[in-house]
């Protein structure tokens, strides 16, 4: 048997900053001020369920054009020459070497009233409002987070062994075909992971909503964030409710992935 | 077999990054043939399947298929279909969906495909594995489910890039037999690839031999073993002794300073040729009965029969006997003329011959720097004037590969053939052929650094060049 010692300091990792907070998250959610057991809190966020349903239908559009924009632009990056595609992996990797908020704090400044995305879409003659708005808040999660939508598809499709695709060819597949019958189920993976990778952080993110929404675009993290500042006790409740649904959500995704793994 | 040409290849080359890979290529490949392309690795036996399965255009020539020009028609519009060497199944689907990948895309009623992947899976004895995920197959099975895949198609050709690769010794050899009935059973035209020449004689109707780009040799497995074109042909099949011989006349051929008796005719007098006999046509017997005789130094048991290497005058010969001599004997051999096979020297000339300029030079250290694709190579002891152009007669072992990795020249090797005493090499750069003899093996298919030395060259002043008009 294998000695368990050397995985020590990742167990003790795992206790001090995931189990311990994680308990007193749940001891607080279940308790009042006073440390007495209660389900008030659970009651008092309930205050917030349209926040709530807003910040998972933002994630989920963020998601889906996360995925829209990922999926071509991996395939063309697995098909390109290995020069071609190391200079796309660090473009879309070098704003990540930029703090969050700096970035955030960029689209702020080009979609202010006479930024430069705003003068360019005047010159086009709409004038309309950009910061301030679902779209820039939107748009503001798409920029974030699309390198976790890329990454995991890409590397999904690298993988994909060229001689099935010729394999498929000389079986009489057309390139549409090759894509559809061996290309695609052979990514699904990769696209799971993705949605998994950006859905989880655009549903609970904070920030990017208080920059560059509106007073009505508050998203959960946002209110969380806040609520824990006064009353830790609704916060946590909040808090646990959402890692209850990122959870069932996770399941599930991975459920997807599972069968297809099964077959894979 | 019949006469009739399925595919024709005709002048195909290839090159990549300036690399030749296919040097004039001209086959047929007849119809319901067995023909196997055979070739060390590097050789372009893979490439000469993927041109005829349309993943690959030739520079030029053309491709024919039962007639008809196919050069630009795509993989997916032959009737050819490929068993790809790891085979590249499709691992999201399983066994059933596997096969039946090529008809659904031919968009085939429905109980015609299920009929023709039950009768498949049947013919390569598979039955019952259908639901099987491709991850839960052995390797021989995957082998037959990358055979059923093609076959059930029907295609006119079925292309095989050394599908028996990656099995182990015993497996290989049943699906050998077993791909060799599949084959007189469908009476489908296989072209086969391997580099394994022992597989090549056990299964086809035909083999070519191909090194470097070149077909060597076209023929019956018997042909090729018993009558092999050249030196190269004769090293790569079976194991053989490969001698320096000289015909002294039709019919009389001098080894090692001896002349024996042949069969063979046709070369000029006192031509120096490659001698070919093979180990298992060499009778021992008493030192005084034998046409050389020799040493035994060392006996390998081989199962059959026992390997013994003897020493005949600093050269090394190979005999297989089912008889044991203890080391050190003194044996006598023995070969009868029609074991003896005589063919033209790889190389055309004994000595590497080619021209120069001399770039600088210097009488008064007795040097000159002369030019040699693009490298300059100090010469000392010699001294033409500048700008004259050289002839230089170079003895083979006046090349020889640099060891520190800094030679005069980058040459790719083509050939390596052990002659008894040496290894007789042949190498190519840029615009040169070179023969090199050395006692160390050297891996074909790889690039060296050569460098050269001049002490026994004889340089010869071209007329009419700049050397003349001092």
């Amino acid at each position: 048997m294998k000695s368990k010692a050397p995985s020590c300091p990742y167990l003790l990792w795992m206790i001090i900053f995931t189990i311990i907070p994680l308990a007193m998250v749940i001891y607080y959610a279940f308790t009042d001020k006073s440390g007495n057991f209660t389900l008030q809190s659970f009651a008092d966020s309930l205050f917030y369920t349209d926040v709530f349903v807003r910040s998972l239908w933002i994630a989920l559009l963020s998601t889906a054009i996360c995925l829209l924009i990922a999926y071509p632009l991996s395939y063309i990056m697995s098909r390109a020459k290995s020069s071609t595609r190391n200079v796309i992996t660090m473009l879309i990797m070098l704003p990540m070497w930029m703090n969050f908020i700096l970035r955030i704090y960029a689209w702020v400044l080009l979609l202010q009233n006479d930024g430069l995305v705003d003068i360019a879409v005047k010159l086009l003659g709409l004038d309309v409002p950009l910061l301030g708005t679902t779209g820039a808040v939107v748009l503001g999660m798409v920029y974030n987070f699309l390198p976790f939508m890329v990454l995991p598809i890409h590397s999904v499709m690298l993988k994909i062994d060229n001689r099935l695709i010729e394999a498929a060819e000389d079986l009489g597949a057309n390139k549409v075909r090759i894509f559809s019958k061996v290309v695609f189920p052979l990514s699904v993976p990769g696209i799971i992971s993705g949605i998994t990778m950006v859905f989880v952080p655009t549903a609970s993110t904070f920030l990017v909503a208080q920059y560059l929404g509106g007073t009505g675009d508050k998203m959960i993290g946002d209110v969380i964030e806040n609520i824990f500042q006064r009353d830790k006790n609704v916060g946590s409740a909040i808090s646990l409710a959402l890692m209850v649904i990122i959870l069932i959500f996770i399941i599930v995704m991975n459920k997807f992935g599972d069968e297809e793994a099964a077959v894979a | 077999m019949s006469e009739k040409t399925i595919i024709s290849l005709k002048d195909i080359e290839l090159s990549f990054d300036g690399e030749v890979i296919l040097d004039k290529i001209n086959l047929d490949i007849k119809d319901r043939e067995f023909i196997t392309l055979l070739g060390p690795s590097g050789c372009g036996k893979t490439t000469t399947l993927r041109i005829i399965g349309g993943f690959l255009e030739p520079d030029s020539g053309d491709v024919y298929f039962d007639g008809e020009r196919i050069n630009n028609v795509p993989p997916n519009k032959r009737n050819v279909n490929t068993v790809f060497q790891k085979y590249a199944l499709f691992p999201h689907l399983n066994v059933y969906e596997n096969i039946a990948f090529g008809l659904k895309l031919k968009k085939k009623p429905k109980d015609e495909i299920d009929r023709a992947v039950k009768k498949m899976l049947a013919v390569v004895d598979l039955k019952g594995y259908e639901k099987r995920p491709i991850s839960k197959l052995s390797g021989g099975q995957q082998q037959r489910v990358a055979i059923a895949r093609a076959l059930v198609c029907d295609p006119k050709v079925l292309l095989l890039d050394e599908p028996l690769g990656a099995l182990d010794l015993k497996l290989r050899k049943d699906m050998q037999i077993e791909l060799k009935q599949l084959q007189n059973q469908l009476k489908t035209t296989f072209v086969f690839v391997t580099h394994d020449q022992e597989e090549a004689l056990t299964m086809s109707d035909r083999v070519v031999v191909m090194n470097n780009g070149k077909i060597e040799q076209i023929g019956t497995p018997i042909d090729i073993y018993n009558e092999p074109a050249n030196a190269f042909v004769a090293d790569f099949i079976g194991e053989a002794n490969i001698l320096n011989g000289i015909m002294k006349e039709d019919y009389r051929v001098i080894i090692q300073g001896k002349e024996i008796e042949c069969s063979d005719k046709g070369f000029g007098t006192f031509q120096p040729v490659d001698v070919v006999i093979r180990p298992e046509d060499i009778e021992v017997c008493k030192p005084e009965e034998g046409l050389l005789a020799g040493t035994v130094t060392s006996v390998v048991f081989k199962g059959v029969h026992y390997e013994m290497e003897i020493d005949c005058d600093g050269c090394l010969w190979i005999i297989h006997s089912t008889e044991c001599e203890s080391v050190g004997t003194k044996i006598g051999m023995r070969f009868i003329p029609n074991n003896i096979h005589i063919m033209n020297k790889l190389f055309p000339t004994e000595n590497n011959i080619f021209k120069v300029t001399v770039v600088s030079s210097n009488s008064y250290e007795n040097s000159m720097e002369i030019d040699i694709e693009d490298s300059v190579i100090k010469v000392d002891g010699y001294c033409y004037p500048e700008g004259s152009e050289l002839e230089i007669s170079l003895p083979p072992s006046d090349i020889y590969i640099a060891g520190d990795g800094n030679g005069a020249l980058e040459a790719y090797i083509v050939s390596v053939i052990y002659k008894g005493e040496y290894n007789e090499i042949i190498m190519e750069t840029e615009n040169h052929t070179w023969l090199m003899t050395s006692l160390q093996d050297e891996q074909v298919a790889t690039t060296a650094p050569i460098c050269f030395k001049f002490d026994n060259a004889h340089f010869t002043l071209c007329s009419g060049s700049g050397g003349d008009s001092k």
